[in-house]
């Protein structure tokens, strides 16, 4: 009786794989007429055609509930379209997308880290977004050069120190962190989070696959302890003594400073002499499948409008993209600073490559 | 047994097709820098649970089923506790304590100049073994005392009356006797544990789970990502199989009404086991929920709203749907496996191997499946409740089977004979005489598997059609990086909800004997 109920599955899962083609009509009834897109002028709101009926919208979002939703309240106080969103891991989201297929009832995909973008559309999980808008305000290291994905928001990744074991004077580059001199006094974040595997990819494309593997095993060499699963918990290391130096994404800073202004760790901007300091993004993108490419890029393009770009910048103490809009206070605080210029795609594209050289040089 | 195993069978099966293609070069990167420290890390976390699970579990078990000593009463309830915290919420809570920047060690520094090294030890990646040990030695706990209860004394008495020694007794004749039961609670923490991910990632202890997600998303490779997922599920089915391979026959007694006095432990004895629960239930309750409390108070008032009334009303309404589907599963498992051939006891431990599949993996399993059979039959499963519940079903139905097993080893089988002979059909035997016999089983089961899915955090995350969030995927958005403190509130309204079903459990299972 077994063998009777795996034939059919068999047969089922050998059809699912050849159908890919199947022309399903999924026409739901309460999917209107595309009406037209709504027009943005650059800085402005949206300027709304009065909605005939209510549009919605839906969104696959690996930010977190109370960033997201001021921002989309605010679109839909503009807009009239209402948003439903799933919030998950980028990955769980990416892997329901391409499960999917053309059934997604997602018009866009908002996640952090350039690798995870690059990563969808890898997996040909976007498309490809014609806004001149966006092209404009956006710049061009931050986006992808075929636009499937823009960035919104920026977050450097950047040395901190504690200042009274510490001569900033003694800091420069990322690779310097491998001298000799900090030998027991370096802490990382572990390699499985992507925001390092961004970083490493980077370097490789920068400075060469060999060079690479030296630094970071340097850094290896240099831990003061196992690396920590958060760069909160890396931070309040170095407060309390367990080491003097390490590498974090800048918001995290701000959060503590935030909640104390004279909290004990001081940030530095790396490379400032030389490439910049390491920079990403969280983005969004069209999703290949969309059942309203135009709302959806609507949305897109009113996030890099000027007020949810300062929304943005004050939720999570990241950066603006769109030059002259303010960051928040304890942002601005840390000073001007150079940023990497290289195109974030290769962030994606070395991805495995960083992964793996950060196996050999023992990165847990 | 057919439809359960097609419907447990289909991602279990995408799972194995994950072999059809092997990348040579993703595997030699893998065999030469990760596994040797998988394995190394796996034997470690089996070697440690499984021991610490085992003694823990029946040490407290025979403690609290058959001795007497002071408080007893009081702090028997409260041991199975441990159950309703999620592995992630107790891992998080004791590194923050723990950790070099944490409470106890900056105040030692401050007063000593200097800290003691098992207390950086653990906080170390290891330190969260035995974190885990906490967290499942209920499950031995559960289904030993519930053996022990059942009988324990009396063979434990009978032993005696011949005048072997207490040591010896409860040894030769005690132990074997609730072996199946702890096996089962064994299984079900060993595979909790190496299916784990929140609790090893959070202190970053690198098990297969943890390898499997590195293989997934940063060197994105899905498939090889699934086949890391099938070689723990196999390596799971071998340890089972060794297990039953050398289980003696079963002891089967019978259910006595009268059940003779507990074991007076007197004086000093009395409050050693006293000391000893209070320390098991200060470290694996009463800490962590201090913690909670004390991240929650700014919050308490947020309780109340809309909100958080529907994420409790989704949690308890998942968990009951999802908790019937699994305990009807584990029925179907034990009635196909039940006086059958050995054949049979394989496909029912397939079909029960779900529990060592990641959650997210199954997940991912499971959403291909069912979208190749939406493009199919243009049905929209994937979308629906169902994907979700199926997973359920098939990550917990071990959850629900051992329990079930451990009552149904008691059955007498000449009760059967007794209603064949009467003329009872098989329909009026099973209804009649088995599923009333098998009651307390059922009801275990199903707490069991209520307060499982409500931890559950993964597959609910990716499974879950709009408008289900609960206070799991909810404790995954506050806590995505890494702010704890923020997910306080909602895990502690989790814990209380996960500990009344635990609390129930206890009262059914220590119903005939802790109130004498």
């Amino acid at each position: 009786m077994l063998a009777r109920a795996a034939v059919p599955l068999l047969a089922l899962l050998v059809l699912s794989a050849c159908s890919s083609e199947d022309p399903v009509d999924r026409d739901d009834e309460d999917s209107p007429a595309p009406a037209e897109a709504p027009v943005l002028e650059a800085g402005d709101a949206v300027a709304t055609t009065a909605p005939e009926e209510e549009r919605r919208l839906v969104v696959y979002t690996s930010r977190q509930p109370h960033l997201v939703d001021p921002l989309f309240e605010r679109f839909t106080e503009q807009t009239g379209v209402a948003i439903d969103y799933i919030s998950d891991s980028e990955a769980a989201l990416i892997e329901r997308l391409a499960a999917e297929g053309e059934a997604t009832p997602a018009s866009v995909l908002i996640t952090v880290d350039a690798g995870n973008l690059w990563y969808a559309t890898d997996r040909n999980l976007l498309q490809p977004i014609d806004s001149d808008l966006l092209d404009q305000r956006v710049p061009a290291a931050l986006r992808d050069p075929d636009g499937e994905w823009y960035g919104l928001s920026i977050r450097a990744r950047t040395l901190v120190y504690h200042p009274d074991r510490v001569d900033p004077e003694a800091l420069s580059t990322y690779a310097a962190l491998a001298d000799e001199q900090w030998a027991g006094r370096l802490c990382l974040r572990t390699s499985r989070k992507v925001y390092n595997q961004s970083l490493v990819a980077m370097m490789i494309e920068r400075l060469g696959e060999e060079r690479t593997e030296e630094i970071v095993s340097g850094w290896v060499d240099n831990l003061a302890t196992e690396p920590f699963s958060s760069d909160t918990r890396l931070i309040e290391a170095i407060a309390a003594g367990q080491c003097d130096v390490g590498l974090v994404n800048t918001y995290y800073l701000g959060r503590l400073q935030k909640e104390n202004p004279d909290y004990p760790v001081a940030l530095f901007w790396a490379n400032q002499d030389d490439s910049g300091v390491h920079v990403n993004v969280s983005g969004a993108g069209v999703t290949a499948e969309a059942p309203d490419p135009d709302l959806g890029q609507a949305l897109i393009e009113w996030l890099a409008g000027d007020e949810a770009q300062a929304m943005m910048a004050g939720s999570n103490l990241e950066f603006p993209v769109v030059e002259g809009v303010e960051a928040d206070p304890v942002a601005e605080a840390w000073g001007a600073f150079v940023a990497d210029s290289m195109n974030l795609r290769v962030a994606g594209e070395r991805q495995a490559e960083a992964v793996r050289l950060m196996d050999r040089a023992g990165w847990r | 047994m057919a439809p359960l195993l097609a419907l447990v069978g289909l991602p279990i099966l995408m799972l194995a097709l994950s072999w059809l293609q092997v990348d040579g070069e993703v595997w030699s990167h893998l065999s030469t820098w990760l596994l040797p420290r998988l394995i190394g890390h796996s034997a470690l976390l089996l070697g440690v649970v499984g021991v610490g699970v085992a003694v823990l579990g029946v040490g407290l078990a025979w403690l609290s089923a058959c001795c007497e000593y002071p408080l007893r009463r009081w702090l028997d309830p409260l041991l199975i506790l441990p159950l309703a915290f999620p592995t992630y919420v107790l891992a998080f809570i004791y590194l923050g304590l723990l950790d070099f920047a944490g409470p106890l060690q900056t105040a030692l520094r401050e007063a000593f100049g200097a800290t003691p090294g098992w207390l950086g030890a653990l906080a170390r990646p290891a330190g969260v073994l035995p974190i885990l040990v906490l967290a499942f030695y209920p499950y031995v706990y559960l289904l030993a005392r519930a053996s022990f209860s059942a009988g324990g004394l009396v063979a434990f008495e009978a032993g005696r009356s011949l005048g072997a020694g207490p040591v010896s007794v409860f040894l030769r004749v005690s132990l074997p006797a609730a072996r199946p039961a702890i096996v089962a609670g064994l299984a079900l923490a060993l595979m909790e544990a190496l299916a784990d991910f929140g609790a090893v990632s959070i202190y970053g202890f690198d098990t297969f789970t943890t390898a499997i997600y590195r293989t997934w998303l940063g060197l994105f490779d899905l498939r090889a990502a699934t086949q890391l997922a099938s070689l723990l599920m196999a390596f799971m089915l071998v340890l089972v199989f060794a297990e039953r391979a050398s289980r003696s026959a079963r002891v089967r007694r019978a259910e006595r009404r009268t059940v003779p006095n507990r074991i007076v432990l007197r004086g000093a004895r009395g409050w050693a086991a006293t000391a000893l629960q209070s320390a098991v239930l200060l470290a694996a309750v009463i800490i962590p929920l201090v913690q909670l409390l004390a991240w929650s108070l700014p919050s308490i008032g947020g309780m109340a709203d809309a909100g958080a009334l529907r994420l409790i009303g989704n949690t308890v309404m998942l968990g009951a749907l999802g908790a019937a589907g699994v305990v009807a599963g584990g029925l179907v498992l034990l009635l196909a496996g039940y006086r059958a051939s050995r054949r049979f006891t394989l496909l029912s431990e397939l079909a029960a191997s779900g529990y060592a599949i990641p959650g997210t993996v199954l997940a991912v399993a499971i959403m291909l499946a069912l979208t190749g059979v939406d493009r199919v039959l243009e049905t929209t499963l994937a979308g629906g409740l169902l994907a979700l519940l199926l997973a359920y079903l098939i990550r917990f139905v071990r959850v629900a089977w051992g329990p079930l097993e451990g009552v149904a080893a008691r059955i007498r089988p000449e009760l059967f004979e007794s209603a064949r002979s009467l003329g009872a059909s098989r329909w009026e035997r099973l209804w009649r005489v088995m599923l009333p016999l098998l009651r307390p089983g059922l009801a275990t089961a199903f707490l069991l598997a209520l307060v499982e899915i409500a931890k559950e955090m993964p597959a609910t995350l990716m499974l879950r059609p709009f408008g289900w969030d609960t206070l799991a995927t909810r404790i995954y958005e506050l806590t995505a990086e890494g702010q704890w403190e923020r997910a306080a509130l909602p895990a502690l309204v989790l814990v209380v909800l996960g500990a009344i079903p635990a609390v129930l459990l206890m009262r059914r299972l220590g119903g005939r004997t802790a109130d004498r």
